[in-house]
Formats: structure tokens, sequence, C-alpha cells
């Protein structure tokens, strides 16, 4: 298990009032990610645990651009990584961001 | 979802051939769930050259489809084809009769689109389904994926399509395009990249001596690469490098996506020739299995009224 933590300043603030929201699940090829709103407006944490080793370049990149292009200012971001491939990490952080909007269900 | 939206739709794609694949599977049977939400029935995908996909069935029990001419068939579709004799072409016993050689010919010069999907692509677009290590045939790809440059009945997205790629010349002499789609995931099975600076058909040609590489949909005929990323729109481009950078702008984290300067994929985004799913309006929690028409063989023999009889196989009941 390899562990990477990234502390990022996000430009655009989550939208919505939820606490938090959680998407996806730990398999083969995918991954948990859970959003909690516990920070100040533009910062943003993600901590990642993954089984697959060597690959926090692209785990770089991957949380660059989500933080870049999506809303994710104030958001502690916890992933849970079953070997997901950069996509689908991409699409799960959208859903995250788009799920923590959304008013409870 | 990306190619419904954002090309499907703004072209008005209402006769088409769909490549073999997960893909263009996932089309069909978001078509009448996703392609309906967005008020496209009768509007795309009305006439299709294509082999009587089982997935096609929901889309056929929805309404959409006028016409089916097949290139071969499909086992198991023998009863739901002489069922609806209106949407195939069929003899007086209900048994389908398709024409290879007049499909092709529909695909060629009938045709506003052909979209497949590929495992290698390269920085010109040239793309081929041959890997060092999986030597397969392409069936009609070569052919349906080109753009004819024969003379033709004009229709709107072939117009279209001609004036994007060549907006000074006149309109009345300009030549129009047929669309030519490759879409794919930027990692493929095995999370070997759909991207690649060379072509191991290159190497492939080299190593057995062949002539020509082989290659399945040559670059200059290919109108768009659709990835999880978004849509590349090459008639767009105005040079190699535009057109290298809009390739790079779609292949995701792949080498030679991360390999792109961020400034020029951002102005070709401005410029609409990159888009993504947030710039088409496109919500990432659609982005579901539950989207889906049917989700198993068994759904598709039920969504035919029990008259598609899936090979023993494929029946896990």
């Amino acid at each position: 298990m390899e562990k990477l933590n990234f502390k990022l300043k996000a430009p655009n603030a989550a939208g919505g009032t939820r606490a938090q929201a959680i998407v996806g699940v730990v398999a083969s090829g995918n991954l948990e990610v859970l959003l909690e709103r516990v920070l100040p407006g533009d910062d943003c944490t993600v901590d990642i645990a993954t089984a697959a080793h060597g690959f926090g370049a692209v785990w770089q990149a991957v949380v660059g651009d989500f933080v870049a292009r999506r809303a994710a200012g104030s958001l502690r971001i916890s992933i849970n990584d079953g070997g997901a491939r950069p996509d689908m990490v991409a699409l799960r952080l959208a859903q995250g961001v788009r799920l923590i909007e959304e008013p409870e269900a | 979802m990306l190619a419904i939206k954002g090309i499907y739709a703004p072209y008005g794609i209402r006769r088409l051939n769909h490549g073999i694949g997960f893909n263009t599977a996932a089309i069909e049977l978001l078509l009448p769930t996703y392609g309906e939400k967005l008020g496209l029935k009768g509007k795309v995908c009305t006439h299709f050259a294509l082999n009587p996909h089982p997935t096609l069935i929901p889309t056929i029990e929805a309404g959409w489809v006028e016409q089916v001419h097949c290139f071969g068939s499909e086992v198991g579709m023998e009863d739901y084809v002489a069922a609806r004799s209106d949407v195939f072409f069929t003899g007086p016993d209900g048994s389908l009769r398709s024409n290879r050689a007049f499909c092709q010919t529909a695909g060629l010069y009938a045709c506003d689109m052909f979209i497949g999907s590929t495992l290698q692509i390269d920085l010109h677009g040239h793309s081929s389904a041959m890997t060092m290590n999986r030597i397969v045939g392409v069936g009609g790809a070569p052919n349906m994926g080109s753009d004819p440059r024969g003379r033709r009945h004009p229709r709107e997205p072939w117009l279209k399509a001609g004036a994007e790629a060549d907006p000074t010349s006149s309109a009345a002499l300009r030549r129009g395009r047929k669309l030519v789609v490759q879409i794919g995931e930027t990692f493929g099975e095995g999370n070997v990249p759909l991207f690649v600076e060379q072509l191991d058909a290159v190497e492939l040609a080299d190593k057995l001596g062949l002539e020509l590489a082989p290659v399945m949909i040559y670059g200059d005929d290919v109108s768009h690469i659709v990835t999880e990323e978004g849509i590349a729109n090459l008639l767009l481009c105005r040079d190699l490098d535009e057109r290298e950078h809009a390739i790079r702008g779609v292949a995701g984290y792949t080498e030679i996506g991360r390999a792109r300067d961020g400034k020029m994929v951002e102005r070709l985004r401005e410029r609409g020739v990159i888009r993504r799913p947030e710039d088409l309006g496109i919500d990432p929690l659609d982005a579901d299995r539950r989207l889906l028409a049917a989700r198993s063989i068994k759904d598709l023999m039920l969504a035919s009224g029990g008259l598609y009889r899936p090979p023993s196989r494929f029946r896990d009941w």
C-alpha cells in the first residue's frame, strides 16, 4: 500500500452545502472517494491510499487538473484506490464534487 | 454521451455506420435513454448501415430507427429480424436479405458518419488495430472509415463538416466531408495507452517487409477523436501542429497526453477544436450503468419480446 498526500490551492470553492459525499467503491480498477467540506475556502487536500505503487507523478497530474477544472475548494478528499486507471480517477473526482453540490437526499 | 451530445446532435447524424466494440454498443444502448432525454428521437440515427446488432433492439423498439441495411447477419437475431421487416430488409419468408456490396456502397456514399474504435492512434490521427502481439482483421473499417471523394447528394452533416474543414471556399464549389470518428478510452485493457508516438503497424510492416503499414484509418480521413477527456474536432485544425495538439488534448494521462502544451490546448478549446464534457454540459453523475437501456444479454432478449435468441455461450440463465 502506497500513501500519497497533496495540498493544493483550488481557485473554485465547492458548490452546495452538503457536509460530505462519497462515490465509487474499492474494487479492482475502481476507487472510493470521500469528500468532506472541512477546510477554508480555497484549500483542498487529497490523501490517497493505493494498491498500485510508483504512480505518484500521474496522481499529481490528475489531482492538479482536477482542482484547476472543477470546484474543489474547501474539500478534504480521501481516496481508497484499487488500481483504477487515471480516467476512472478523474471521473470519480468529478462525480464527487457534483454530488456534494446536490441537496441532501 | 460525449459522442451523442457533441457529434450526433449538432451535425444531425441520421444515416450512419457503427463499428464493432463496446463504445459503439454503449451508444446504441444510450440512444433510448440519454438520447431521448436530449430530445433527439427522429433527429438522429434513423438509418443504419449495420449488422443486426442485438444492442440495437431497445432503440428499434423505442421507435427511433426507420431502416437498417445489413452487411451480414448476427446469430440469434433471425426471429427478431423477421418480426421487424418494417425496419430490416427481408425476403418473403422473413429471412434477412443482407448485401455486403450494397452496404459498403451505402457506407461510403449514403452515410453521414462512421464511428468506431481502434487500438492505437498516432499524432497524425492515423489509427491501427494491429499491435506487435495482436494481428487481427479489421472488417469494413478501412472502407467505412474513409471519406470517399466522389460527388454525392448533399446532406446537412456532409456540408457542415465540409464548411468546417474549408471555411474560405465558395459554398457552391466546396466538397463536403463525411464524418469519420474514432472513439476510445485513453487507456485500454491492461493499461495499454490508446495514443502512441508511432503505430506498431509501422514496425510490423518493416518486420514483415510489407509495402504498406496495416493502417486501419488514415489520419486525413478522421474528422473527430472522442475519449473520456473530450472531443477533438480535427476538421477545425489549420496545420499539423494544431492537429497534433488537438490529439494530445484529448489523450488524457497517456505519455502523449501529458506531453501537451497546456496553453496551446486551452487556445484550441476556446476555438471549440477541443470540447470537454463540462463544455458540453455533460453531468459526470450521468456516467452510470443505470443509463444503459439494457445491462445484460437477458435484458436484450426481454426487450425483443423473446424473439432474440442469444447463443448459449451468452446465456447465464
